[in-house]
């Protein structure tokens, strides 16, 4: 494991390997050591002087008018501080959402407490402040909300809209993406193909909860808040904003975190009420969720349903989709506005000519937990919904589906290519790829061949166990900016700073590989400081596999700026040229005379107040930008092998291959991890987990026990093929990230697998296949099929 | 119920005396009264095992026991496992595999490992592997998690044989 690398760049073979080469090694990573030793500092580890701990009431009622909320019990109690309702807000707005060209969602932002209506089960209808978290949680335990359910909830995206309030209906929007005369290719086609698919509710779920420890300095007028991450910049202007303050009053700080996956970092009820809390009562305050209310208030994400249509020709070539989405927002539009159904029919397409496109979302909103991204957000479903159509195109023509998938792939030479639509607030323009090579490595990789025979034997053996594939483009390295400094301490440690986010990815390892590779260092010198508004004044978090390309290349470029400055100044020292010098190790070498200093003494010899210094500026240091308009679009293939159980309808992982081409591996084993991490998540998604709720709105999966989450015993044998056959030509280094590709083409592969196990094609037309699911799928497919209608 | 009880317990190998109340459960008492936070909370119910600890050798779920019935036991933690100054086998191995991510479930995982070779240095591979199918983590897909645990096997039995000799 540890030996694993990557296949090396060329390079010149008269020179020795540098030491510091670390771009595409294997290496171990730098966040470990507290972690494995039980030091790390998560927000529930901290605890303040004269703290008080939250605790929230929540929603017992999907819907409904609140017609008294009795806090009176709770009041009296020994160690309870205060206990507020909405009224006891004042003007505290809503919780903003990220601005976007998506205008009219502005009536339905979340407001931090209940507000004359409770709209999903889970939502904050008050909150009570107490000496101690026992204490707090007996006091919400006697506060009463008195709630008129005067409708019934809406729990389906299709169904027909309601009020979210008067006269502001549950259908805000329906987006719109296309190109082309899909209605005259629909006249011409050969064949016309009309899938109905849904995904249902999953989300991230991290192990460790949400959290939120808030201080107020009432002299300095200053608010830190630690635990909300990965946008940590974002959420302090937020913040500022909310309560009337100047962001430079308002800090936000990163500890450890346990798993983001998307949902974790982003402004919920919670952070805003635990801070305005803080600074009103003057006592530190800490949240910390149980695992029950984060089944029912944290993101959830991936509810939609697809009605797609193909036309295709005679041969196979698409002419032109026309898909029709509708998103399951939930009760509120939270921070992401509606970003994922936005993306989800701007990235549909994924690896494929399509000539025209015509794609509407429905964006509704239900009376369930709000909705926001997740983990390859929109590439999941999406994926789902496009390869479930080649693989109908592919029984419909005959055509065998790997051969109708390489007649319509976008072609190398066809890179960059311009889908004319936008993503992500972006022009979706594909940077590089070779989705034709990729695919002939993954059927060499996983011996598809072999495979496709060996599930056969195991069929006419009685087994049910079957093949399937699935292709996909991920997207990566969302801008618009990062900012990182760079510094060489006196010590010859490096300390790296930069606004980006750790969620437990390895980005410290990562970013320091880079930086130690540029500059001639040891990686392990380096210390990368993130997610601390306080140290850098500007940053975009860790979100959409962004922090290896945008962190990554400007701290390359700080590096080399540092890098500059160190040999210029060895130069002077040494006396000689500075073209003469080599860093490695961290060590400054003159080529010709051998002589040598180290970073740390260059770094001296910078200080402020170092005679050697000269004119120079101070400090061995460098900061750097980079900016980046467009996103690069990594792609890969899943290829599943699944057995059956026809008796129970249980779907077992077999094995598992997966082929990525990632433009440029910074650590391989680390891009594996979260590969082989992403399909755990992305396994579940297919085959356990739901969040699903009665007809009268109430959760049913508030525990592990009834939201199954993948335990060793689910996980295949997985093989990684990690490729570079396409580097990003939109950053030096061809990095594109890693983060969601395990995730991405997980359920359309393993639903292709079923239908084939089974030798029902076309058979799985919804996630999670749960055995329910499939036993009746089945009797409903084969009356169907008795009918000939399937 | 407010009422507050000593409890004395070995953790980790001092002895300590604490006071808390009876439903306090022995996840919140090693946290908050003993200050050792490597155990994590991540369910409460008993599923998830980032709240794995050793109890008298056997590992336990902390979040399903009351600090009051850990009176007069040996409690080892995450923070017990290493030598001075040093990592255990066990450690070290999540790292060289790259077998954690997040790392919050990571000391539940590295107890349970421990704790079942310990109580059972027969314990074969298949059922080590088993075994780990008891805790839930949400970053890793599982993968190097067994490498590490069968990579640092032998050293763990090695010594549970010999402590036990």
């Amino acid at each position: 494991m540890q030996d694993q690398t990557t296949p090396p760049l060329p390079q010149d073979h008269n020179k020795p390997p540098r030491k510091s080469a670390y771009i595409g090694r294997a290496v171990t990573r730098l966040e470990d050591r507290p972690l494995v030793s039980g030091t790390g500092r998560f927000v529930g580890d901290m605890d303040m002087p004269h703290q008080l701990w939250a605790r929230v009431v929540r929603s017992a009622h999907a819907t409904g008018r609140i017609t008294g909320i009795d806090i009176s019990e709770a009041l009296e109690m020994p160690g309870v501080v205060a206990v507020w309702t909405s009224k006891d807000l004042g003007d505290l707005p809503d919780i903003p959402f990220r601005a976007t060209r998506i205008e009219g969602l502005g009536p339905y932002t979340q407001p931090c407490l209940a507000k004359g209506r409770v709209r999903y089960v889970g939502e904050p209808v008050a909150i009570v402040f107490a000496e101690d978290p026992y204490l707090a949680e007996d006091a919400a335990e006697t506060v009463f909300a008195d709630i008129d359910e005067d409708v019934d909830p809406i729990l389906d995206a299709r169904a027909e809209p309601g009020e979210f309030a008067p006269g502001i209906s549950t259908a805000p929007l329906t987006l719109t993406k296309g190109y082309g005369d899909t209605e005259a290719a629909f006249a011409e086609a050969a064949h016309v193909v009309e899938l109905d698919l849904a995904i249902g509710r999953h989300s991230g779920i991290p192990m460790e909860t949400r959290g939120a420890l808030a201080a107020w300095d009432k002299g300095r007028e200053r608010l830190d808040l630690w635990g909300a991450t990965k946008r940590p910049h974002w959420n302090r202007d937020r913040l500022a904003e909310m309560f009337g303050l100047s962001p430079s009053q308002v800090a936000l700080h990163e500890p450890h975190v346990g798993g983001g996956f998307g949902i974790r970092g982003e402004l919920y009820p919670e952070d805003i009420l635990v801070c305005l809390a803080a600074m009103r009562l003057e006592r530190p305050v800490k949240w910390i969720e149980d695992r029950r209310e984060h089944m029912m208030a944290a993101n959830q994400s991936r509810e939609q349903q697809h009605l797609i249509r193909a036309a295709v020709d005679a041969e196979g070539r698409l002419l032109a989709i026309d898909e029709t989405l509708h998103h399951d927002q939930g009760a509120y539009v939270r921070t992401h506005g509606a970003r994922v159904a936005d993306m989800s029919i701007g990235l549909l397409l994924g690896p494929y000519r399509v000539p025209a496109y015509a794609a509407r979302a429905h964006y509704r909103l239900t009376a369930k937990t709000p909705a926001a991204t997740y983990r390859a957000p929109s590439r999941f479903e999406s994926t789902f919904v496009r390869e479930r159509l080649i693989d109908a195109i592919a029984a419909r023509t005959g055509i065998d589906a790997l051969e109708l998938r390489r007649r319509n792939f976008i072609a190398s030479d066809e890179m960059p290519f311009d889908r004319q639509m936008t993503a992500l607030e972006s022009d979706v323009i594909l940077d590089s790829g070779d989705y034709v090579g990729l695919l002939g490595k993954a059927e060499a990789f996983c011996g598809l061949d072999a495979l496709r025979t060996e599930a056969a034997g195991r069929r006419a053996r009685g087994e049910c166990v079957g093949v399937g594939l699935a292709y996909f483009v991920e997207k990566s390295g969302l801008g618009p900016s990062e900012l990182v400094r760079l510094t060489v301490q006196p010590d010859g440690s490096i300390e790296i700073v930069t606004g980006a986010a750790s969620l437990g990815q390895g980005m410290e390892t990562a970013v320091a590989q880079i930086a130690a590779d540029t500059l001639g260092a040891d990686y392990r010198a380096c210390r990368v400081i993130h997610g601390d508004t306080d140290r850098i004044a500007h940053g975009w978090g860790a979100h959409a596999s962004r922090v290896t390309v945008m962190t990554g290349e400007a701290t390359r470029r700080a590096a080399e700026t540092v890098r500059e400055k160190a040999r210029e100044m060895a130069a002077a020292l040494l006396d000689c040229a500075p073209e003469g010098i080599e860093i490695d190790g961290g060590v400054a070498t003159c080529r010709t005379s051998g002589a040598s200093l180290t970073l740390a003494e260059i770094a001296a010899a910078l200080d402020p107040v170092s005679p050697r210094r000269g004119d120079r500026e101070p400090g061995l240091a460098a900061e750097a930008w980079y900016h980046n308009k467009h996103m690069n679009y990594p792609y890969g293939a899943h290829i599943a092998l699944v057995v059956v159980d026809a008796e129970t309808g249980r779907t077992k992982l077999d094995r598992y291959w997966i082929s990525y081409d990632v433009g440029r591996a910074v650590n391989p084993a680390m891009i594996e991890g979260q590969i082989v991490g992403g399909l755990a998540q992305g396994l579940g998604g297919a085959l356990l987990e739901e969040f699903r709720f009665d007809d009268q709105g109430q959760p049913l999966s508030v525990t592990f026990a009834d939201y199954l989450m993948p335990t060793s015993a689910e996980m295949p044998d997985c093989q990684v093929q990690i490729l570079q056959d396409a580097p990003s030509p939109l950053n030096p280094l061809g990095v594109k990230g890693s983060g969601e590709a395990g995730v991405t083409g997980s359920g359309a592969a393993i639903a292709s697998a079923i239908d084939d196990a089974l030798q029902r094609p076309g058979l799985v037309t919804r996630l999670p296949v749960t055995p329910q699911y499939l036993k009746a799928r089945i009797a409903e497919y084969d009356a169907a099929r008795a009918e000939g209608s399937e | 119920m407010s009422d507050k009880t000593d409890i004395t317990l070995t953790v980790n190998g001092t002895e300590r005396t604490i006071s808390c109340v009876p439903r306090k459960t022995l996840a919140d008492a090693l946290r908050e009264d003993c200050r050792l936070t490597g155990t994590h909370v991540g369910c409460e119910h008993g599923v998830c095992g980032a709240c794995t600890v050793m109890v008298n050798g056997a590992p336990v779920r902390s979040c399903l026991m009351f600090a009051v019935q850990a009176e007069g036991a040996e409690v080892r933690t995450v923070e017990g496992l290493a030598p001075e100054g040093g990592l255990s086998e066990l450690q070290q191995a999540f790292i060289d595999n790259h077998a954690l991510q997040c790392g919050f479930c990571t000391p539940g995982f590295l107890m349970l490992i421990t704790g079942a070779l310990e109580k059972d240095p027969g314990m074969s591979d298949e059922d080590l592997t088993e075994v780990l199918s008891s805790n839930l983590c949400r970053c890793t897909g599982y993968r190097n998690i067994v490498r590490a645990a069968l990579a640092a096997a032998p050293a763990i039995r090695a010594r549970a044989r010999e402590a036990a000799a």
